[in-house]
């Protein structure tokens, strides 16, 4: 039914069975859209948040997302200024992954916010000295960024492409996209950095607070070195979920390889870091605020010590050196199991940052505070979800986002011997040029 | 409207734990005062909006040695590190909707503006911050009772204590008719849980103005403290404390005890630190 929509050359499921899986997914969606418009109706009273959680859920989805989604920028970084052509295999796909990410975390945040009406107030009243601010103005700026690095692949679809004007702007946006690469590279850095020295700069919060480089705490850079340490793994691990469903090999082995390597040495470096700022903050900046770093691990039901030893060490140095070491790199099992370590690592960061902070008593006459999310928040935190892998069906049913789909799975031989040779079916959009 | 620096005022206030006896009536004037609302089910007192609340401390011992001092906690009025008006929420507020008075040392929450966002609860360490989770509401017939000098807050913002600000309004206003526009009798501008407060624990005025009887309990130092460069304004009187002080905050309220175990809860302490710094309680700075 919509075969002339389908890049020529490739194999999709039938019409009736892909749209089955999309309408129950969808139901996810309504699920979600049922939530947030209750949200909006009745107020933030519909979640369990509270006046010691402010922050909760949804913040640590938007950081989690952001620092998982960060794969668009760098790869961006690594194809176009520093010429690695090889993830030109995987940089349209990383950019759906990042548009789906970016475009999760706006709306994340547009149901978070008290007075949706008002959101606009943070630009208009920016207050320069706010983390947040810097948040808002970065992340904004770096979403229109992807949407215009994703254009031209949508208009690479077989039917879009015939439209003469559709086919040369497309042509035309991929000679430019160094321009967006490099200014996508700029933005994210910032807005990585600042939603780290979000939880940083709180003074008043010894769990999160970080020693100050010039204007920014440690964690500014700590994020943004998770981000860049952490996102192969995200897109290797979403990649991995594509090919079981569609049962076909949609990346060849040599950008695999490449990308587990490239994160496994961006997460060792990472960690190490990491490892040194937790300690310096354990024995020198916590103590002289008065804390005893084992107070954070203390006297409560969820945070102690084990949630330090699964960030650091299970889901941090673990991951990367199995990824450093090319025998485990390139055995598919364990490639698969430290980068699904790594994704749970870096969301645990997130998650320390934002919940373990509001948790943690800092009068000495008050409580730890643990929070479960309601159904309604829960249903908003995974509308995303949904929302992606719906965005990430349409996509690879009907844009040619996966440069090497073709060789791998159709080999030339295997052609009809009364057809010519068609066109590939998937143009590498980031190899036009 | 600027003022010129040496005549700032730095409203603060020094509350008598030895005095407070829990009775709660800094809360219940402090709500009918700012129009705070009600809610169906108060129950979850961290969903309740408390400007001042009252808290419960315990020495930690068993019958009889057992005893226990309540704590008002209205927001701290924190001018942050250095003293320079850089409190942990108007530092962190995206939309500059939380602010700091650098006239009075207030920090004022501005509700037209604020779009809800929170981060100004997740900076304040002492939960003085509170959100409107629902559309507020006051029993019938009690919206005649609202104040309309306090303006009430709608659903999805953040408010705190004001140290009642609309007071101080009044108060300048009567200052700048009778024609000394920079003396507030120290009577004419009071917060509404210090007039309210049966024991007379709650003692509020100027801390800048040596004539005041705040400043002269507290005896705030004006040098930085040499043991921790971020805090300012430390008491000169050894039985005045602050809650959290090391953090760099700052606070405008100070707390007064003559129990050591009392004053000990104003701030966390590494095991044995106590011992060593409760003697530099109440040292000047220089000298
Ligand atoms: S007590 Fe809290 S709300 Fe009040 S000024 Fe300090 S940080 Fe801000
Ligand atoms: S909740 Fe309001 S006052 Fe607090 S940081 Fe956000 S916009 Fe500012």
């Amino acid at each position: 039914m919509d075969s002339a929509l389908i890049p020529e050359g490739a194999k999709r499921c039938s019409f009736p069975k892909f749209y089955m899986g999309i309408a129950v997914v969808g139901a996810v969606v309504l699920w979600g859209l049922l939530a947030w418009g209750l949200i909006y109706w009745k107020g933030l009273n519909q979640t369990n948040m509270n006046d010691y959680y402010g922050f909760a859920l949804w913040i640590w989805a938007d950081l989690a997302v952001i620092a998982v989604g960060g794969g668009a920028f760098f790869t961006g970084l690594l194809k176009y200024i520093f010429k690695i052509d090889e993830l030109k295999n995987i940089i349209n796909f990383a950019v759906i992954i990042g548009f789906i990410c970016y475009s999760s975390a706006l709306l994340i945040l547009a149901i978070d916010i008290g007075q949706p009406l008002r959101g606009w107030f943070i630009f208009w009243h920016a207050n320069v000295h706010s983390m947040l601010t810097e948040v808002a103005f970065c992340l904004s700026f770096y979403f229109a960024v992807l949407t215009i690095e994703f254009i031209p692949n949508i208009l690479e679809n077989r039917q879009a492409n015939k439209v003469s004007f559709f086919h040369h702007l497309a042509h035309n946006m991929h000679g430019i996209m160094v321009i967006f690469a490099a200014t996508g590279a700029a933005l994210s850095f910032f807005h990585q950095g600042s939603l780290g020295g979000v939880a940083g700069v709180m003074f008043g919060r010894p769990f999160s607070f970080r020693e100050h480089l010039n204007i920014w705490p440690y964690t500014f850079f700590l994020f943004t070195w998770s981000a860049a340490a952490f996102w192969p793994c995200f897109t290797l691990l979403v990649t991995k979920i594509t090919e079981t469903i569609t049962g076909k090999k949609l990346v060849g082995d040599k950008t695999v390889h490449l990308l587990s390597k490239i994160a496994g040495w961006m997460i060792t470096s990472y960690i190490i870091a990491k490892i040194i700022d937790t300690i310096y903050w354990a024995t020198v900046t916590a103590p002289s605020l008065g804390f005893k770093w084992t107070h954070f691990y203390s006297n409560n039901a969820l945070y102690g010590k084990w949630m330090l030893f699964t960030e650091l060490i299970l889901c941090g140095v673990l991951p990367g050196v199995l990824l450093i070491m090319k025998s485990t790199r390139e055995n598919s099992k364990l490639r698969l199991l430290a980068i699904i370590l790594g994704v749970i690592g870096v969301c645990l960061n997130r998650w320390v940052m934002v919940l373990q902070v509001m948790a943690v008593p800092v009068m000495p006459f008050d409580t730890w505070a643990l929070y479960i999310p309601s159904w309604q928040e829960m249903a908003t935190t995974i509308l995303p979800v949904a929302y992606g892998i719906i965005l990430i069906a349409l996509t690879y049913r009907y844009l040619p986002v996966f440069p090497q789909e073709q060789e791998l799975n159709y080999p030339v031989e295997e052609e009809a011997v009364d057809e010519p040779v068609v066109a590939p079916a998937a143009e590498p959009v980031a190899a036009t040029e | 409207m600027k003022q010129e620096h040496n005549k700032a005022h730095k409203f603060g206030m020094v509350i008598d734990l030895d005095k407070c006896t829990g009775c709660g009536s800094c809360m219940v004037s402090c709500m009918s005062e700012n129009n705070v609302p009600f809610k169906d089910d108060e129950s979850d007192k961290k969903k309740s909006i408390t400007w001042m609340r009252v808290y419960k401390l315990t020495n930690g011992k068993s019958f009889p040695d057992t005893e226990i001092v309540y704590m008002p906690r209205p927001c701290q009025h924190c001018g942050g590190k250095g003293d320079h008006g850089h409190s942990p929420c108007v530092s962190v507020c995206p939309a500059t909707a939380t602010d700091y008075g650098y006239d009075t040392g207030i920090v004022s929450q501005i509700y037209t503006r604020c779009f809800g966002c929170r981060y100004c609860m997740g900076a304040c360490p002492y939960h003085a911050r509170y959100f409107n989770w629902w559309d507020p509401k006051w029993p019938e017939g009690m919206e005649k009772y609202l104040s309309p000098d306090v303006s009430p807050r709608m659903r999805g913002i953040v408010e705190k204590c004001s140290f009642c600000y609309h007071r101080y309004q009044a108060a300048r206003d009567q200052a700048y008719a009778e024609g000394d526009k920079d003396n507030i009798p120290e009577e004419n501008y009071q917060t509404a849980c210090t007039t309210a407060c049966p024991a007379g624990a709650i003692v509020f005025g100027d801390l800048n103005n040596p004539e005041h009887k705040v400043h002269q309990i507290v005896k705030p130092d004006p040098h930085p403290d040499p043991r921790n460069k971020h805090v300012v304004g430390k008491s000169r009187n050894p039985k005045v404390f602050r809650l959290l002080e090391r953090l760099g905050t700052n606070t405008k309220v100070y707390y007064l005890s003559d129990r050591e175990w009392v004053r000990k809860q104003g701030d966390n302490y590494l095991e044995g630190e106590w011992d060593k710094i409760k003697n530099h309680h109440g040292d000047t700075s220089h000298g």
